[in-house]
């Protein structure tokens, strides 16, 4: 029932990626290894040059603009390593907007963008994400101002309890970097990797429209 | 004192308070607790239907790496009754770790013969799943002689409906984090709809006092009543917490949570409904039995809403082997409203009559359903809507309507209120949001009663140790809630006026607050609240009042229209529009209030089309237990949703999370058979199933 011109925000990778990631190769660039992997997490034992990673590794994730080292295993997703993870020195990376509800690619609530495109968060290797950009919802605030996407989910009520909010907030931004002059099918199109068990889709509907047409007139 | 008359915030739409956290990721809810030193917990649950323990060894899970606590729920022979049962928990330092503990378990099954329908456990050769057997029949009600009233009628309607069990699928797991605290004291995160319940009832499952026990709730990820008691997760929790000397967050799986967290009521129902001539029910006569899982009782209310003359009613329990149900929104009802609304249509097409009409003639005059089904039929376009079975293309359209009754009186609640020197307010209740707003709905109650602005009010809840308030079930909250918060402000306002008083030269009874300021009565000047409040000194006022039960309200009536086009090659059913008219007596916060009716249309859009649990008829295994094959309605599949908000403040508050929820399915059933000219029985509304009733198996008129 999609019309034509529906689009919808690329996610990559798809579950079928995920799952021939699982037998992960340490492809990626810039994995730091350290020693002893008893006392995990935080430390490692896998080498930079080692072509198969067993155990805790510690991987540079850019997250936000900022590089933070994340003791992670090759199983590890990149939302659980941004939510769970600890650097090194044992500090809580505690990156909780995005949030595990399917765990399995269906729901949305995780959603980051990685390298500009979104993703389902629980469905990438954490060591897969080394090396790209990564934003998260916490990083669409500049210096504590809310983006205009946010603003509008918050003026139009596109929020109940809220745990699905950053996955549908970081969707419309995703569309809206794409399109700012989107139809009512495109919106419903590009928010259909999302679930709300409040209900909140229709006043989404309308954040989002309220949001594109502010980015039209120059609004950042 | 009565609600003012004239308002500045109240029934205005308010953004939230706590929108700006909920946007950013900052809204810290149990399962984004991170603490110095925790540990995960991941349970082992029963993979089958119904079977027996024969083998448990979790040694070889204790030697895991990283395990710091084990506990066992089910021993060697314990009887396992559905899928998603505890057997077992474990705490370990990272998540992964647990998972591979709790794959170390050596444990092995008998597997029994199990029961997962109705039929199969009301068979005569079913297996006994309780003692006390498979079935509980409750005794007929009845009204009138309803044989007579059932011969009386001019023309008789009877058929029966089916609606599925569904589960909660909330968004966050249910579930939480616990630390034991130096001294003994226990401080819980939970995801809960009840944190006083939970404060309560944890206290007394770790025997201690309430005063040792806080729980925590900031923010949780929705509950629809499957949050309201059972402390099975935090429970199990702090025995891992206590055994490992460290916190332990513990949050269900999915699969666990779709299978053990919850789920509510099937429903078999056959029903018969006369009316005379005139279109005036005679009678109506039902008897239906359902399934609430393994110990789970409950029915339908029947007869619903109208006037239906004499009336029998006869509800039997069977049980199945699947977990419980708990309440989930307007629990039972918009099951009622299935099996009432169908049949009311269903007869209305035998009498001729047009379904508005006849549910018009059949509703005490003046009523406001009277108003709201014209209105309703009005903005729907009920004129446009064709002749049941006159369509013979592909794609037919469809119009139906239904209505909804609901409570939502407030539940009891206190409200405590301290005003600064600086002028700050601030207000505490031992109330939760659960996606509805709560904190938002305190901060315009005390700002239109203290004469500020919402954002001029710091609100406290989600602590248990706060002033005692409420579980939000029953779309309670608000009729709790509200009244507290005024009556907690005007207290706290009074005393204002007492400090204040004498430096003024006035009688505290002559003051008044005013927008931004406080004034003698009916001058137009005076000290700004800043000013005000300047005035008071190093002791802060802080007042603690229980609710004002003239404020709230009971009661509440709704009316949904429908209109649909099914797709009748593919049996797909598009929703081209809903109308929904609800009231609520006075108006709160206007922008979440519709919010609640917009979420509770569109989780009736899921029980109309897609929502159920599917179990394997042979193991009882849920084959569902995910999000993708239990699905819920999504972002494509929500037609324009116009909703008209009745506000009535002469009634007081009155809740109305509920009962918009009760009427959607059974308004966009109507429309599908209003398209189609045969009639779908079974909810959810699937394209087998359309496609069946088509082909004149499994429907009919």
């Amino acid at each position: 029932m999609d019309s034509p011109e529906t689009t919808q925000p690329t996610r990559t990778p798809s579950r079928r990626d995920f799952l021939r990631g699982a037998a992960v190769t340490a492809a990626a660039g810039g994995l730091v290894g350290c020693a002893d992997a008893q006392t995990a997490p935080a430390a490692a034992t896998a080498k930079l040059t080692d072509k198969v990673i067993r155990g805790a590794v510690v991987a540079p994730l850019q997250v936000n603009g900022q590089t933070i080292e994340v003791v992670v295993e090759p199983r590890t997703t990149l939302l659980d390593a941004l939510r769970d993870g600890e650097t090194p020195a044992g500090q809580d990376v505690d990156h909780t907007g995005a949030k595990r509800v399917c765990d399995r690619g269906t729901c949305g609530a995780c959603s980051v963008l990685l390298d500009g495109k979104l993703v389902y968060a629980c469905s990438v290797l954490a060591l897969d994400a080394v090396g790209k950009p990564i934003r998260t919802v916490e990083g669409l605030a500049a210096g504590g101002k809310l983006s205009v996407v946010q603003e509008e989910f918050v003026k139009h009520d596109g929020l109940m309890c809220g745990f699905c909010t950053p996955g549908f907030v970081m969707a419309a931004t995703a569309l809206l970097e794409q399109n700012n002059n989107p139809t009512r099918a495109q919106i419903q199109g590009a928010l259909d990797g999302n679930l709300c068990r409040c209900g909140t889709y229709h006043r989404v509907f309308e954040a989002v429209d309220a949001a594109a047409e502010r980015l039209r007139k120059g609004a950042r | 004192m009565p609600w003012p008359t004239e308002r500045r915030h109240l029934g205005q739409a308010t953004p939230r308070l706590d929108g700006a956290a909920k946007v950013s990721g900052s809204a810290k809810y149990a399962y984004d607790v991170n603490l110095p030193g925790l540990l995960y917990a991941v349970v082992l649950y029963s993979p089958h239907g119904r079977a027996r323990i024969t083998k448990l060894n979790t040694d070889p899970a204790r030697r895991s790496p990283g395990v710091r606590a084990l506990a066992a729920r089910r021993q060697v022979g314990s009887e396992l009754r559905y899928h998603g049962e505890y057997i077992a928990a474990v705490a370990a330092d990272t998540e992964a770790q647990a998972r591979d503990a709790i794959r170390a378990i050596q444990i092995e099954y008998e597997v029994l013969p199990s029961c997962a329908t109705e039929e199969a456990a009301l068979a005569a050769d079913a297996p006994k799943l309780l003692n006390e057997g498979n079935v509980s029949r409750g005794e007929p009600r009845s009204r009138g002689d309803v044989d007579s009233g059932l011969r009386a009628g001019a023309a008789t309607y009877e058929n029966t409906f089916r609606c599925a069990v569904m589960t909660h699928a909330c968004l966050e797991t249910h579930g939480g984090v616990v630390q034991y605290e130096d001294g003994g004291k226990v401080t819980v995160w939970s995801s809960t709809q009840a944190v006083a319940g939970v404060r309560n009832d944890l206290a007394r499952s770790l025997q201690k006092s309430p005063a040792d026990v806080e729980v925590i709730c900031e923010y949780m990820g929705g509950g629809f009543g499957g949050k309201l008691g059972g402390t099975m997760e935090e429970s199990t929790a702090a025995e891992l917490a206590r055994q490992a000397g460290r916190p332990v967050k513990l949050l269900l799986d999915r699969e666990q949570d779709q299978t053990f967290a919850g789920c509510c009521r099937s429903i078999v129902a056959t029903v018969k409904l006369a009316a005379d001539a005139n279109g005036r029910l005679t009678g109506a006569d039902c008897s239906s039995y359902g399934t609430g899982g393994i110990g789970g009782r409950g029915g339908i209310s029947f007869p619903y809403i109208y006037n239906v003359g004499a009336s029998r009613h006869q509800h039997t329990d069977v049980f199945t082997n699947q977990g419980n149900m708990r309440a989930l929104r307007a629990p039972g009802s918009p099951k009622s409203s299935w099996v009432m609304e169908s049949a009311m249509d269903g007869l209305a097409e035998k009498l001729g009559i047009d379904p508005v009409l006849f549910r018009q003639r059949n509703l005490p005059q003046g009523s406001y359903w009277v108003r709201q089904l014209s209105e309703g039929a009005q903005r729907i376009g009920w004129d446009q809507r064709p002749k049941t079975g006159s369509q013979t293309g592909r794609y037919r359209t469809g119009y139906g309507c239904a209505l909804a009754q609901w409570g939502g009186g407030g539940h009891d609640s206190n409200a405590r209120v301290a005003i600064h020197h600086d002028g700050k307010v601030e207000i505490w209740c031992a109330t939760q949001d659960i996606g509805t707003g709560s904190r938002t709905v305190m901060a315009v109650v005390a700002a239109e009663t203290l004469g500020l602005n919402p954002t001029d009010i710091t609100v406290y809840v989600g602590r248990g140790s706060y002033p005692p308030s409420g579980g939000s079930g029953g779309s309670t909250t608000i009729g709790g809630i509200a009244p507290a918060a005024r009556a907690a402000s005007e207290a706290a306002l009074a005393k204002l006026f007492e400090r204040i008083a004498p430096g003024l030269g006035a009688a505290p009874g002559d003051l008044e607050a005013y927008p931004g300021g406080i004034r003698r009565k009916g001058q137009t000047g005076g000290l700004s609240w800043q000013e005000a409040c300047g005035r008071l000194g190093p002791e802060t006022i802080d007042v603690t009042a229980a609710k004002d039960r003239s404020l709230g309200g009971s009661g509440v009536n709704g009316a949904q229209f429908a209109k649909a086009t099914v797709d009748t090659e593919t049996g797909v059913i598009k929703l081209d529009r809903i109308v929904a008219i609800q009231d609520c007596g006075l108006v709160v916060n206007r922008l979440t209030c519709e919010s609640q009716i917009f979420g509770a249309v569109t989780m009736g859009i899921g029980l109309a089309l897609f929502e159920q649990r599917i179990l394997d008829p042979t193991s009882a295994r849920m084959l569902n237990p995910n999000l993708e094959f239990y699905k819920l309605a999504g972002a494509s599949d929500i037609p324009p949703i116009e909703v008209l908000l009745e506000d009535h403040p002469e009634r007081g508050v009155i809740g109305v999370g509920e009962p918009p929820y009760i009427p959607t399915a059974a308004a966009i059933g109507n429309a599908v058979a209003n398209a189609l000219g045969v009639r779908v029985t079974d909810i959810p509304l699937t394209p087998a199933k359309v496609l069946a009733a088509l082909a004149g198996k499994g429907g009919s008129a």
